[in-house]
């Protein structure tokens, strides 16, 4: 049982780190650029919201595997599939969770608005290091909105990670694959367990949430 | 002797046609006033390379903007004072003096501690910006500015929002800026006090144009007084011989 919950937090974290890097230039193009594209972009981009875990899953494993033109790409490389691997269910898990990541940031980014980086070009910023020195600072809430949401919303997945994992123990099975086969085999008291653990994990996501959500106080 | 600024910017920004010929000394502060959307704001702006016209700029022996030339605003030696101060939030007051002085080139002429004690922020130097009131964030704002080593100093409307009692008790700081510096300033204002207690000289401006440069010692209210009463005041003025007489 604690390799599942390894993989799960390790798949959890791994996914959350990549993805906020994905994320951060994604999001201040949508936040700055206003064009017709941004809404084209950002539709697909949410894609993952409204699809079917399965539906998204099986493209995936389609992306992943052997034959797919995209794995041939890597073939050189000496990769053939990536379908039921580690690195699979990451690429899975970020794909899944690119609108939780992208969103908070991007909205964080337009209550900035166009203010701190004007006052930050006059004081010599150049465009890219104002980005770091002040966008992303300011943006932080939005950041640690992002890395909760991203990370709980990986542990919580589930057909996305049945679909392209295959629930490989020590490898692509994580708890919530784990809970389901639980119940199957009707071993009820370990699904409890690892029920009730993801319960308070959720709950605790949410208060962390609601407090960073409130307004930061002034005088 | 030095030259100061010399501008020529042509544009258009929304339904302001800008055609404006500017040229400042290289010392003394120019207040530069006019009714609301002739385009004060905008020549700041444009001035301080974050909104693109045509034209020239030339600063000194210096270019900013020609023909084939724009250089963007992190790359001219400006002080900008916007009028709701645009304090960085997620720093300090010394967080926020040290962003500019950190990226200014070196030497440094004008120095961290001289500053501080001009704009009299030393008790408040380790305050977050949220803690701070209104004069207080100008006052920030103007050593920040100062501290980025700007051979052009524009201020728009710095005391626009902030209450008489704010406004009285900045204007001792604003005069001493003024007889410290030797560097030209560009302060948009309309009240006719704080015109008259900082400014050398003013300018006029109407429908997106610099009417007229003109030392102080005419400055008609221009506050509440409608676009034709403005154009007829200017026309007196020219009238009388004053304007438009740009000195240099």
């Amino acid at each position: 049982m604690l390799a599942v919950i390894w993989t799960t937090l390790r798949l959890a974290t791994v996914t959350t780190v990549l993805l906020i890097l994905v994320s951060t230039p994604i999001a201040w193009g949508l936040a700055r650029r206003r064009s017709w594209w941004k809404d084209v972009l950002g539709a697909i981009l949410s894609l993952p919201i409204v699809l079917p875990p399965t539906v998204l899953g099986f493209y995936l494993l389609l992306a992943l595997a052997p034959q797919s033109p995209l794995m041939a790409l890597l073939h050189p490389f000496g990769i053939r599939s990536l379908a039921f691997t580690f690195t699979g269910l990451v690429i899975g898990s970020m794909v899944y969770s690119l609108p939780f990541a992208i969103t908070p940031i991007r909205n964080a980014f337009e209550a900035m608005g166009e203010g701190p980086m004007e006052a930050a070009a006059t004081l010599r910023a150049s465009p890219l290091d104002a980005f770091f020195s002040v966008a992303v600072p300011q943006a932080r809430r939005g950041f640690a909105s992002a890395a909760i949401l991203v990370f709980a919303h990986t542990v919580g997945e589930f057909g996305v990670v049945l679909m392209i994992g295959g629930a490989i123990p020590g490898q692509t099975e994580v708890v919530s694959v784990r809970i389901y086969q639980l119940v199957e085999s009707l071993k009820f008291d370990e699904a409890h367990l690892l029920a009730a653990g993801l319960l308070a994990f959720a709950f605790c996501v949410l208060m962390v949430i609601s407090i960073l959500d409130r307004p930061e106080k002034t005088p | 002797m030095t030259r100061g600024l010399e501008a020529r910017l042509l544009g258009q920004v929304g339904t302001l046609t800008l055609d404006v010929t500017l040229s400042l000394p290289p010392a003394g502060v120019t207040a530069l006033t006019g009714p609301s959307g002739s385009g004060k704001s905008t020549l700041i702006r444009a001035l301080a390379g974050l909104t693109r016209l045509k034209g020239q700029v030339r600063i000194g022996d210096e270019t900013w903007q020609d023909e084939g030339l724009f250089k963007p605003s992190h790359q001219r030696a400006i002080g900008v004072v916007f009028q709701d101060a645009g304090l960085l939030s997620h720093l300090t007051v010394r967080g926020n003096l040290d962003f500019g002085l950190r990226r200014a080139p070196q030497p440094h002429v004008i120095r961290f501690d001289d500053v501080v004690d001009l704009m009299g922020l030393s008790h408040l130097i380790d305050r977050k910006t949220a803690h701070l009131s209104g004069g207080e964030r100008q006052r920030v704002a103007m050593a920040r500015a100062l501290l980025t080593q700007p051979r052009l100093l524009l201020m728009d409307e710095p005391l626009a929002s902030l209450d008489p009692d704010s406004k009285a008790s900045i204007l001792p700081y604003l005069q001493a800026l003024h007889q410290t510096l030797a560097l030209p300033v560009l302060y948009v204002a309309h009240d006719r006090e704080e015109i008259a207690a900082i400014a050398d000289r003013i300018a006029v401006m109407t429908a997106g144009a610099v009417i007229g440069v003109e030392d102080i010692i005419i400055a008609p209210s221009l506050e509440g007084r409608s676009r034709a009463e403005i154009e007829a005041l200017a026309q007196a003025a020219l009238d009388a011989g004053l304007l438009p007489r740009v000195r240099s």
